[in-house]
């Protein structure tokens, strides 16, 4: 018997998620918006590893491991983008960085 | 209640916490702090899971390494007044809450109906050694499993970003 | 199958043309035109003599040992493989058995000597490299379609002479009419090619291989002679639909009715081709296919009645229209084709060698009249009309000499080649069951016909007295053949004839390279048949190995189908004389206006509106029917879906396009909301549950 249980975890994961997910739609800095999506990868690596745990199984943890890989080179080319983009602009707020548009 | 389920709850307000400033502060300094705060609380949520290593590397690479680049890039644009950046507008904001809020409570639904987890697998054994260094490793390069090929993907990737951000990072784009 | 000693040769016969053909091409232009005649004759003569070797060797084995499977590729012993897929199999493979050595004899040594007129004929063509070019490549594909181990081999060198026959009758492609020959050669002989390729899918699928004989017994000839197939016995609706899907194919290359459409045409070309392929050896190909595949025929007597008819109908048909022609090669064209007929009838009465037979003595005999004709369209510079020819007998004396003899063999003269294989076809068809009789009086009628308009031919040609001279337009300088005939004198002699000469005076004799050749082959047309009497059978019994054994009858007696056949050839010549002498001066029965006002006359003379028929069936109405599928269906729905859909797209686009602000937010927002619905969807349906 665990001694809490993994709805709980998941659960908070949810939460956790659901905060990110909101501040990807309503902040308009785009440094902010990486940290949101941040908090997103964190809150579904969460789950992972609880479900590892209740299954037993290592193979949850592993998951995380390369999500996190995978995460710090987004965050490195992201952040890469962000400065090129204000060198060339002065600004970057994202409302304005709208080139794809019709 | 048992100790660990009050730690839990400790923690989980904390999380909730954080994660919430990391959105409201318009200060992206501020920001960048919450969100430490935050993967520090989520760290220690990983060794209530029994999953040490997860739990290291979480405070070695976002807290440490993501953050830094995070308040690195901050500073280097010099974003830190907040009166840089025109918040979002007041109807934005209540459609964005809303349907995050209606995003919460569709996947808490999704969750409440369906089959449920069923009883847990965990054993003492696994609960005890199934998070650290050494069990991951094994479990790596564990012939006949795929993860040492996703770990040599990984390393590809960390390349190509290396190179991506050399090339961004150059003067003339 | 006890293996040749000398068959590893086998790819010389073969390689050698192909040498030429490639060195024609890569180096034809720079090397001197004698070099490159020399190399054309060169190779082809090198075949034939291998082909000589190689026969001689075969024929010192016992008669059911002549049979050896050799490698078409130098160096290598088994045929090298060539397809392979599943249980389907073809290789590289050369069958050495009495047939296809009898036919590579034919075509190297027919065909060498064809090479060696042209020599002469094609002296002053600036287009000389390219002309040998093709007849080497022509050679190479007509002796991989008689050596060929397998059907598909054979499909291959089937196509091949297509493809060298519709290079070679569009020549001098720059006059319309001879590209439109070309075309429609090719087209017609599509027909067939389709009955062919439909008839090795009818194959593989009945036997389940498509080699026709193999050392184990394996070939599809091996086992249609043992009567069984891949599934047990060989029923008679496998064979059926075999035999005739390969007929089919065997009508469109021999020029069978009702696909003989193309072969009159043909004559646009060179008269070197006419002789080679169209008269020796490409249309005789179908006779050969139906030759090798006699084993499967036999066990259908509806295909083998089938081939009978087809057969003579086509050679009384051919013959008629042959009487009316004015055209002294469309003359030789019609002969052909009911030559041809003749050959069919005896496959389809079961005399496959006797139709073999036919094939070799028709080969030298109408070689020999079609190079005796080019001489006389030489000696006039271009004239084909035989209205404006007329006492060359005294002019070209050698070439009337040879001719002289190709006539008494075609009419079937005592003791020419015509003779003994004619009348061997006409006494095996008199024998064929309860259509025997009727078999036989219509080629015997043919026979009549036959020795008519060869007569009138020869009268035309060389005993009536001239008529080039005696136009009005005897002093443009091409011999009588007024303005039109301009155009042809140029194409025919690639201008190296025509400006120098003038009148009466231009006839002259051809050089040695064109009278040596005729004169050869005037000697093979007049012993070749004896190869083949009633009484030494030499030539059936080299054969039978290849053949399928089928007990054809004489349904009358040997000694009076000899008679009769001779006397019907006499009776033939005598009836021209009897019309021709009295009439020297004018050369002709019935002059032109008349000719118009009798009925059969003009119709025979318009090839029984055949052609006209298919003009109108296929090129008017299929050609209406294309248009309205064109119009109707392409232009309209399947053009309309194509771009109706385009349209649709940029109309929805153009709707659409306000939806991209570019806003990453919003397009969050939108993905959120999108998630929202499923995931609300999905609690929907759970609940619902």
């Amino acid at each position: 018997m665990l001694p809490v249980r993994t709805e709980y975890y998941l659960v908070l994961s949810a939460i956790l998620f659901t905060i990110g997910v909101t501040g990807v739609t309503v902040k308009r800095n785009p440094i902010v918006i990486f940290m949101c999506i941040e908090l997103m990868l964190n809150a579904v690596n969460l789950s992972f590893v609880a479900l590892g745990r209740h299954f037993g199984h290592i193979d949850g943890q592993m998951t995380v491991i390369f999500v996190m890989a995978v995460a710090a080179a987004e965050v490195a080319i992201g952040l890469g983008i962000i400065v090129a983009i204000f060198r060339q602009r002065e600004s970057i707020d994202i409302d304005e960085v709208a080139l794809l548009r019709h | 209640m048992s100790a660990q389920m009050v730690l839990f709850a400790v923690l989980a307000t904390l999380s909730v916490v954080t994660a919430i400033l990391v959105v409201v502060h318009r200060n992206p300094v501020r920001s960048a702090l919450s969100l430490v705060c935050n993967l520090i609380v989520l760290a220690v949520l990983y060794l209530t899971l029994s999953a040490q290593f997860v739990a290291a590397i979480q405070i070695i690479v976002y807290a440490g390494a993501i953050m830094v680049l995070f308040l690195f890039t901050v500073m280097l644009l010099n974003l830190g007044a907040p009166e840089a950046l025109r918040e979002t507008g007041r109807v934005q904001g209540v459609v964005g809450v809303a349907l995050g809020l209606s995003f919460l409570a569709a996947i808490l639904g999704a969750g409440t109906i369906s089959a449920g987890l069923g009883p847990s697998a965990a054993t003492e054994e696994s609960l005890r050694t199934g998070g650290t260094a050494e069990a991951i490793g094994r479990h790596m390069f564990e012939p006949g499993l795929p993860w040492h090929f996703a770990f040599e993907l990984t390393s590809v990737l960390l390349l190509v970003g290396i190179v991506g951000a050399v090339v961004l990072a150059k003067r003339r784009l | 199958m006890e293996p040749l000693p000398t068959q590893n040769l086998v790819w010389l016969i073969t390689g050698l043309p192909l040498l030429g053909f490639l060195f024609h091409v890569f180096v034809g232009k720079r090397v001197g035109r004698a070099v490159v005649g020399y190399v054309a004759c060169g190779v082809v003569l090198a075949s034939f003599a291998v082909s000589v070797i190689v026969t001689l060797d075969m024929s010192g084995l016992p008669a059911e040992g002549r049979r050896a499977i050799a490698s078409l590729l130098p160096g290598i012993s088994e045929p090298a493989p060539w397809i392979e897929i599943g249980s389907l199999k073809a290789s590289f493979g050369a069958l050495v058995d009495p047939l296809s050595m009898l036919m590579c004899l034919i075509v190297t040594g027919v065909g060498g000597l064809i090479h060696v007129y042209a020599l002469g004929y094609m002296a002053a063509d600036r287009d000389h490299a390219r002309f040998f070019s093709y007849f080497n490549l022509f050679i190479f594909f007509m002796l991989t379609l008689v050596l060929a181990d397998n059907i598909l081999l054979m499909f291959v060198g089937w196509e091949g002479v297509g493809l060298c026959s519709y290079l070679l009758i569009s020549f001098w492609y720059e006059d319309m009419e001879n590209s439109k020959a070309g075309n429609k050669a090719f087209i017609v002989n599509r027909v067939g090619d389709i009955g062919f390729a439909l008839g090795v899918m009818a194959i593989f699928a009945t036997f389940g291989t498509l080699v026709f004989h193999s050392p184990d017994g394996g070939g599809f000839l091996d086992m249609a002679a043992r009567g069984v197939s891949e599934y047990g016995a060989l029923t008679v609706g496998a064979a059926t639909l075999i035999g005739l899907l390969l007929f089919v194919g065997a009508c469109g290359k021999s020029a069978q009715f009702p696909l003989h459409v193309w072969l009159p045409d043909a004559m646009a070309g060179p008269t070197p081709v006419s002789a080679l392929i169209h008269a020796a050896t490409m249309v005789t190909a179908g006779v050969v296919l139906l030759a090798r595949v006699s084993p499967v025929i036999v066990h259908s007597p509806v295909v083998m009645t089938v081939i009978a008819v087809v057969g003579v109908f086509t050679a009384l048909y051919a013959a008629t229209i042959a009487l009316t022609q004015t055209d002294i090669k469309k003359v030789l064209a019609y002969s052909t084709i009911s030559q041809l007929g003749y050959m069919f009838l005896g496959c389809g009465v079961g005399a496959f060698a006797s139709g073999m037979f036919h094939v070799t003595t028709h080969a030298f005999f109408k070689a020999l009249l079609f190079l005796g004709a080019g001489s006389v369209i030489h000696a006039l510079s271009g004239e084909q009309d035989m209205r404006r020819m007329g006492g060359l007998r005294g002019r070209i004396r050698v070439t009337h000499g040879t001719m002289l003899v190709g006539w008494l063999a075609i009419c079937g003269m005592f003791p020419l080649a015509g003779f003994w294989s004619k009348d061997e076809i006409i006494g095996y068809a008199s024998g064929f069951g309860t259509a025997g009789p009727f078999l036989a009086a219509l080629a015997m009628t043919t026979s009549l016909l036959t020795a008519l308009y060869m007569s009138r031919l020869m009268w035309k040609t060389f005993w009536s007295s001239p008529r080039y001279g005696d136009a009005s337009s005897a002093d443009d300088g091409f011999g009588g053949g007024g303005a039109a005939n301009a155009l042809n004198l140029h194409d025919d002699h690639g201008g190296g004839h025509g400006g120098g000469h003038g009148g009466t005076h231009g006839v002259h004799e051809s050089p040695p390279s064109m009278t040596v050749p005729l004169i050869v082959l005037a000697v093979f047309s007049a012993v070749a048949g004896l190869i083949g009497t009633p009484w030494a059978h030499l030539f059936k019994r080299y054969l039978e190995p290849s053949l399928a054994a089928y007990p054809a009858e004489h349904g009358i007696p040997v000694m009076a189908g000899l008679v009769v056949g001779a006397a019907i050839a006499a009776v033939g010549m005598g009836l021209a004389w009897a019309l021709y002498a009295k009439r020297r001066e004018q050369g002709a029965v019935l002059s032109d206006e008349q000719r118009q006002r009798i009925l059969p006359w003009r119709a025979a003379a318009n090839q029984w509106y055949v052609d006209a028929a298919f003009t109108r069936a296929f090129v008017v109405w299929g050609g209406a029917a294309a248009t309205a599928v064109w119009r109707r269906l392409d232009d309209a729905i399947i053009d309309g879906l194509v771009n109706g859909l385009g349209t649709v797209t940029a109309a929805l686009s153009e709707r659409f396009r306000c939806a991209q602000t570019g806003l990453a937010r919003l397009y969050a927002m939108t993905m959120l909301a999108g998630i929202v619905a499923l995931l609300a969807g999905v609690v929907a349906w759970g609940l619902s549950r």
